[in-house]
C-alpha cells in the first residue's frame, strides 16, 4: 500500500486495518521518497507505520540521488518522472508485487474520473485507458496475464469532503500543515510555498497558510487561510470553488498531463 | 440527509444530454472554476481524456460527483455510441435511477426505448423523463402530454414507469434546478428535486446473507465480508453455502469493538461457536439456504471484442466465488433496435443474449431479481484476463439439482496403485503434419515396453467416433477438446497413462484440459514444426486441398494456431528426428 502519511494515505491505512482487525494488513506500506517531502509528514509516516505494527518500505531513486535531481534546478517535470514515476516503478518491479494500493480519487482531476477501481497496468507499469476493463456492480476482476500488474485505488467513489468526514469521525490524526498557521513563506514563480528548510535560499516571509494537499514542499501550493478546525477547512474549500488539485504543481505544466503521467506509470 | 444516491442518464448528445449534465453540475457548484477555464461549453466537461478530445470520441463511463444541502448524488455519464450497450450496462448495473432525455422536437426514439430497456435488465426501477429542449416546441403544454403518454405505454409494456416526467430547457436551465417561468402550467418537481426526493435501491428483502471475503486466523478464525442482505446478531443460527454446514455465530468483530448486530451494507469478521470448513468464496446465510447450482440461465452482456465462443472455458466470477464456467449455445439474442428475440450462435461485442451456464463446481446465489450483488456475475477471459461479459442470473436449472456426483469406494489413487504408476496426460499439440502422431505413437511404445499402462488418443481416431458430429469451425474445435480432455481424464482415473495427439490450436482450451487434471500432471508437449515445413511434407494432402480452397477453416491456411507460451517440453522437428524426440520425452518423465 503506497502510504506517504498525507491525509488520503492515512484513510486508507486505517480502512486496511479496520478490514484486517484483529489480524495486521498481510501487505507492507511503501513510500516512493524524493528528499523533499515535509519534515513533518516523514515524522508522522513513521510514527503511523510504528502503531500499525506494519513494514514500511521507502525507496528513493538512486539515479535520481546520483543526479541530484532536484525541482529547483531542473523543474517540476523531471524532478517528478525520475523520483516519482521511476521510483515507483523501480520499488515495485523490485518487491515483484503484482497490486498496489492507492489512495487517488476520481474527483481529483478529469482523466481520473474515467479510472478504475482495479486498474490494470501493462508490463512495463504503463496505463492503457482502453484496455481498462468495465466493473459492474462490487465485482472487480484481479486476475493477470503475465506481466500485468494491478493499482488498486479503494477511494475512488470519494470526494475530498468524504476525507475529511472520514478523518473528523474516525479521530484520524493528520499533517497540522492542513491547517492555518504562520509559517515561513516565499513566493517563487509565481506559486506561494511553505519554506520547509533552507536548501533553497528563498527570501522568506512569514505568512498564516495551510495546505489543501501535500507533495513535495517546493510543489506544494499553500493558501492564505484562517482555518484552524476540520469544519473550517470544509466551509473553506466549499467557498473557494477550486478543485484540489489546483495547488499541485506538477499537474499544470502540460495539458492532460496527469494522463500523460499515468500512462507512464505515475499513480 | 438522505442517503447517497447513484444515477445515470440515458440518452444521446444530441438530446442535449452532456448539456443538461453540464448544467445539474454547474447549478450545484460543483464545477471547480480552474476546471471551467477554457472549455466552451458544459458538454466538454464530461469528456476526460486526451485521447477522446483529440479523436473527438468518448470510450468510456465516466463517474461525477456533485451535492445539495439534502443529498449526495454520484451521476455515471455514459456516453459514445459506438460502445453504448458496454458502458450503459456498467453504469447502469450500480445505479437507484435513471434520467431518460428525450428531445422535444423529436419525441421517443428506438434509441430511448432500447436505453430504457437496458436500464431496466440491470435493475433499475425508477425512472425519471426528461422531456429536454422544450423551448424548441414553443414550450407547449400538448407536446410535453403526448410524449409524456407515449413513454408511459412503452414502459408499460416492459412493466416499470417514470417516477416523474419534467419538462426542461437545460441550456437555460429552466426547470433543472429552478421552477421555469416560461412553463406556468408545470406545477413541479424540477429534475433537481425529483433526484433529491427518489429512493435509493430498496434493501433485499432476502434473509442474512454474507459472501466470506477472507478467513482472518488471529487466535480464532474469522470470517470477514460485507453483509449482502438482512442483518445477523450474536447467537443466530446459519448455512455455509454451498456445503450446507450449519454453525451458530458467536461474536461480530470490528476494530470498534464487538457488535450486538450487524446489518446489509457493513463490513465485519464472524466469529462461530464451532470450528467448521468455510473459507472465501463460501456464503453465509439465515432463515433459508440460498440456491445452490452448478447450471443456470442468464441475461448476458457480451463486452469484448473477441466473440463468444459457446463450449470455452471462462472463468465466472460471482460475489467472492471465481469458478471455470462454460456459456452453451444462447437461446436468443436481442435486436438492437426493437428488442425482439432473434436466433443466436454466438454474442458479438455490445449484444445482449440470453443463454444457459455450467458452472465447473456448485456455486451459491440468489436470482438477479432478488438480489443485484448476489445474482450478478462477470465473465473472464483465462488467457488475456480481460473481463469479457457481464450476467444476470434468471433461475437455476432442474436438471442441476437432479444430478449428484455418486461417491466410489475405488478411488483413482486406488486404481493407480494397483498399475503402480502415476497417471498423466501427455497433451501433444501442433500444425497438422507436425509429427504429433508419429512420435506420442513412438513415446507410448517405449513406455509400453517400459511395462507401463498407457492409452493413445489420437485426434483422427476420435473425430471417427465420439466427435463423428463435429466439424472444424472455432465452436465445433473447443467442443472437440473439451470432449478429448474429458475422456482422458476419464481414462487418467481409471490408472492409464493417456497421450493425445490433437492440432488443439487455442490456448484456453489446453489450459481448460490442464485445469481438469491434478496439478503437475498434465505435459505440454510442442510439436514445433514450422508452416512452411509442415505444408511441404503434407503427408495426408490436407494442405493442397487447403490452399486450393477445397477445405474451410483449416489451421495455419485460414483458422489460427496460438503457440504455447510455456510448453513443458517442445520438439523442434526441424533439428531432430521422431525418435529423438520420442526419447527426449521419456527421459523427461517421471514414469
Amino acid at each position: 500500500m503506497l502510504f506517504s502519511g498525507g491525509k488520503d494515505s492515512c484513510v486508507m491505512l486505517h480502512l486496511a486495518r479496520k478490514a484486517f482487525f484483529p489480524a495486521r494488513p498481510p501487505f507492507p506500506l511503501l513510500h516512493v521518497d524524493t528528499g523533499w517531502k515535509f519534515a513533518e509528514l516523514y515524522r508522522l509516516r513513521d510514527e503511523l507505520a510504528a502503531e500499525a505494527g506494519m513494514e514500511l518500505i521507502v525507496h528513493r531513486n538512486p539515479e535520481a540521488e546520483a543526479r541530484g535531481i532536484n525541482p529547483f534546478d531542473h523543474g517540476a517535470t523531471l524532478h517528478t518522472e525520475l523520483w516519482k514515476t521511476e521510483g515507483l516503478k523501480q520499488a515495485l518491479d523490485a518487491g515483484r508485487f503484482d497490486v498496489a494500493f492507492g489512495g487517488a480519487r476520481r474527483d481529483e482531476e478529469m482523466s481520473r474520473a474515467k479510472e478504475r477501481v482495479f486498474s490494470v497496468r501493462s508490463p512495463g507499469q504503463g496505463w492503457d485507458p482502453k484496455r481498462q476493463r468495465p466493473e459492474l456492480w462490487q465485482l472487480y476482476n484481479a486476475q493477470l496475464a503475465p506481466g500485468e500488474s494491478l493499482r488498486v485505488f479503494p477511494l475512488s467513489d470519494w470526494t475530498e469532503r468524504d476525507v475529511w468526514a472520514y478523518v473528523a469521525g474516525e479521530r484520524l490524526k493528520v499533517a497540522s500543515l492542513y491547517f492555518a498557521a504562520e509559517r515561513p513563506t516565499s513566493i517563487h514563480d509565481g506559486a506561494l510555498l511553505i519554506v520547509d528548510d533552507d536548501r533553497a535560499s528563498l527570501a522568506v516571509t512569514t505568512r498564516r497558510v495551510r495546505v489543501r494537499t501535500v507533495g513535495c514542499w517546493p510543489l506544494t501550493g499553500a493558501i492564505e487561510s484562517e482555518a484552524v478546525t476540520i469544519d473550517e477547512v470544509v466551509a473553506e474549500m466549499v467557498r473557494a470553488g477550486t478543485s484540489e488539485r489546483a495547488g499541485r504543481l506538477i499537474d499544470k505544466d502540460q495539458t492532460a498531463s496527469m494522463e500523460r503521467k499515468k500512462r507512464q506509470g505515475y499513480f | 440527509m438522505k442517503p447517497l444516491l447513484r444515477f445515470l442518464t440515458c440518452g444521446s448528445v444530441d438530446d442535449g444530454k452532456s448539456t443538461l449534465i453540464g448544467r445539474l453540475l454547474h447549478d450545484c457548484g460543483a464545477v471547480a472554476s480552474d476546471r471551467l477555464e477554457g472549455l466552451a461549453d458544459f458538454s466538454l466537461l464530461a469528456d476526460g481524456l486526451e485521447a477522446e478530445r483529440e479523436q473527438g470520441i468518448t470510450i468510456d463511463v465516466a463517474y461525477l460527483y456533485f451535492g445539495t444541502d439534502g443529498r449526495r448524488f454520484i451521476l455515471a455519464d455514459t456516453p459514445g455510441h459506438e460502445q453504448y450497450t458496454r458502458n450503459m450496462a456498467t453504469g447502469a448495473s450500480t445505479a437507484d435511477l435513471a434520467v431518460v432525455l428525450v428531445d422535444a422536437s423529436k419525441g421517443v426514439l428506438t434509441q430511448t426505448r432500447r436505453h430504457s430497456a437496458i436500464a431496466h435488465l440491470l435493475g433499475i426501477r425508477q425512472f425519471v423523463l426528461a422531456v429536454n429542449k422544450m423551448d424548441l416546441v414553443g414550450f407547449e403544454r400538448v407536446r410535453f402530454e403526448e410524449i409524456r403518454d407515449d413513454f408511459a405505454r412503452f414502459a408499460g409494456e416492459i412493466g416499470f414507469q417514470a417516477a416523474a416526467t419534467i419538462p426542461v430547457c437545460a441550456l437555460d436551465g429552466d426547470n433543472v434546478a429552478e421552477m421555469s417561468s416560461r412553463m406556468s402550467w408545470y406545477e413541479g418537481p424540477t429534475l433537481l428535486s425529483a433526484l433529491e426526493e427518489a429512493d435509493s435501491e430498496a434493501a433485499s428483502s432476502l434473509p442474512f446473507r454474507m459472501a466470506v471475503q477472507t478467513v482472518i486466523r488471529d487466535g480464532g478464525r474469522l470470517y470477514a465480508g460485507m453483509v449482502a442482505a438482512g442483518s445477523v446478531r450474536p447467537g443466530d443460527r446459519i448455512v455455509i453455502a454451498p456445503a450446507g454446514t450449519e454453525a451458530e455465530v458467536a461474536r461480530i468483530v470490528t476494530m470498534d469493538g464487538d457488535l450486538a448486530e450487524a446489518v446489509a451494507g457493513q463490513s465485519v469478521a464472524l466469529g462461530l461457536a464451532s470450528e467448521i470448513d468455510c473459507s472465501r468464496g463460501d456464503m453465509l446465510a439465515g432463515e433459508t439456504a440460498p440456491q445452490v447450482a452448478d447450471q443456470f440461465e442468464a441475461s448476458i452482456v457480451w463486452m469484448s471484442e473477441e466473440p463468444l465462443l459457446p463450449g470455452r472455458q471462462y472463468l465466472l466470477k460471482l460475489g467472492t466465488q471465481t469458478v471455470p464456467a462454460t456459456v452453451q449455445e444462447p437461446k436468443y439474442k436481442l435486436g438492437i433496435d426493437t428488442m425482439e428475440q432473434l436466433a443466436a450462435k454466438t454474442l458479438a461485442l455490445n449484444e445482449i443474449g440470453v443463454a444457459n451456464i455450467w458452472t465447473a463446481r456448485p456455486i451459491a446465489f440468489e436470482p438477479y431479481e432478488a438480489s443485484r450483488a448476489l445474482g450478478g456475475f462477470i465473465l473472464i477471459d483465462r488467457i488475456t484476463a480481460a473481463t469479457v461479459a457481464a450476467g444476470m442470473i434468471h433461475f437455476a436449472l432442474r436438471r442441476s439439482e437432479n444430478v449428484h456426483e455418486q461417491a466410489l469406494d475405488v478411488t483413482p489413487a486406488l486404481r493407480a496403485g494397483l498399475k503402480r504408476q502415476r497417471p498423466k496426460l501427455l497433451w501433444f499439440t501442433g500444425l497438422s503434419g507436425a509429427g504429433k502422431s508419429t512420435i506420442a505413437n513412438l513415446v507410448e511404445a517405449k513406455l509400453h515396453a517400459r511395462g507401463r499402462h498407457t492409452f493413445l488418443l489420437d485426434g483422427d481416431n476420435v473425430r471417427l467416433g465420439l466427435n463423428k458430429d463435429l466439424g472444424f469451425t472455432a465452436a465445433d474445435r473447443v467442443e472437440n477438446i473439451r470432449r478429448a480432455g474429458e475422456a482422458a481424464k476419464l481414462m487418467m482415473d481409471a490408472g492409464l497413462i493417456v497421450l493425445t495427439a490433437f492440432i488443439s490450436p487455442f490456448r484456453a482450451e489446453r489450459a481448460m484440459v490442464r485445469s481438469l487434471v491434478p496439478e503437475g500432471d498434465f505435459i505440454e508437449i510442442f510439436v514445433d514444426t514450422p508452416l512452411a515445413e509442415a505444408e511441404r511434407r503434407d503427408t495426408k494432402g490436407l494442405y493442397r486441398k487447403a490452399r486450393a480452397g477445397q477445405l474451410a477453416n483449416f489451421t495455419g491456411v485460414d483458422s489460427p494456431y496460438e503457440e504455447p507460451e510455456a510448453a513443458d517440453i517442445r520438439i523442434d522437428t526441424t533439428m531432430m528426428d521422431p525418435e529423438a524426440a520420442a526419447n527426449l520425452i521419456v527421459s523427461k518423465l517421471d514414469v
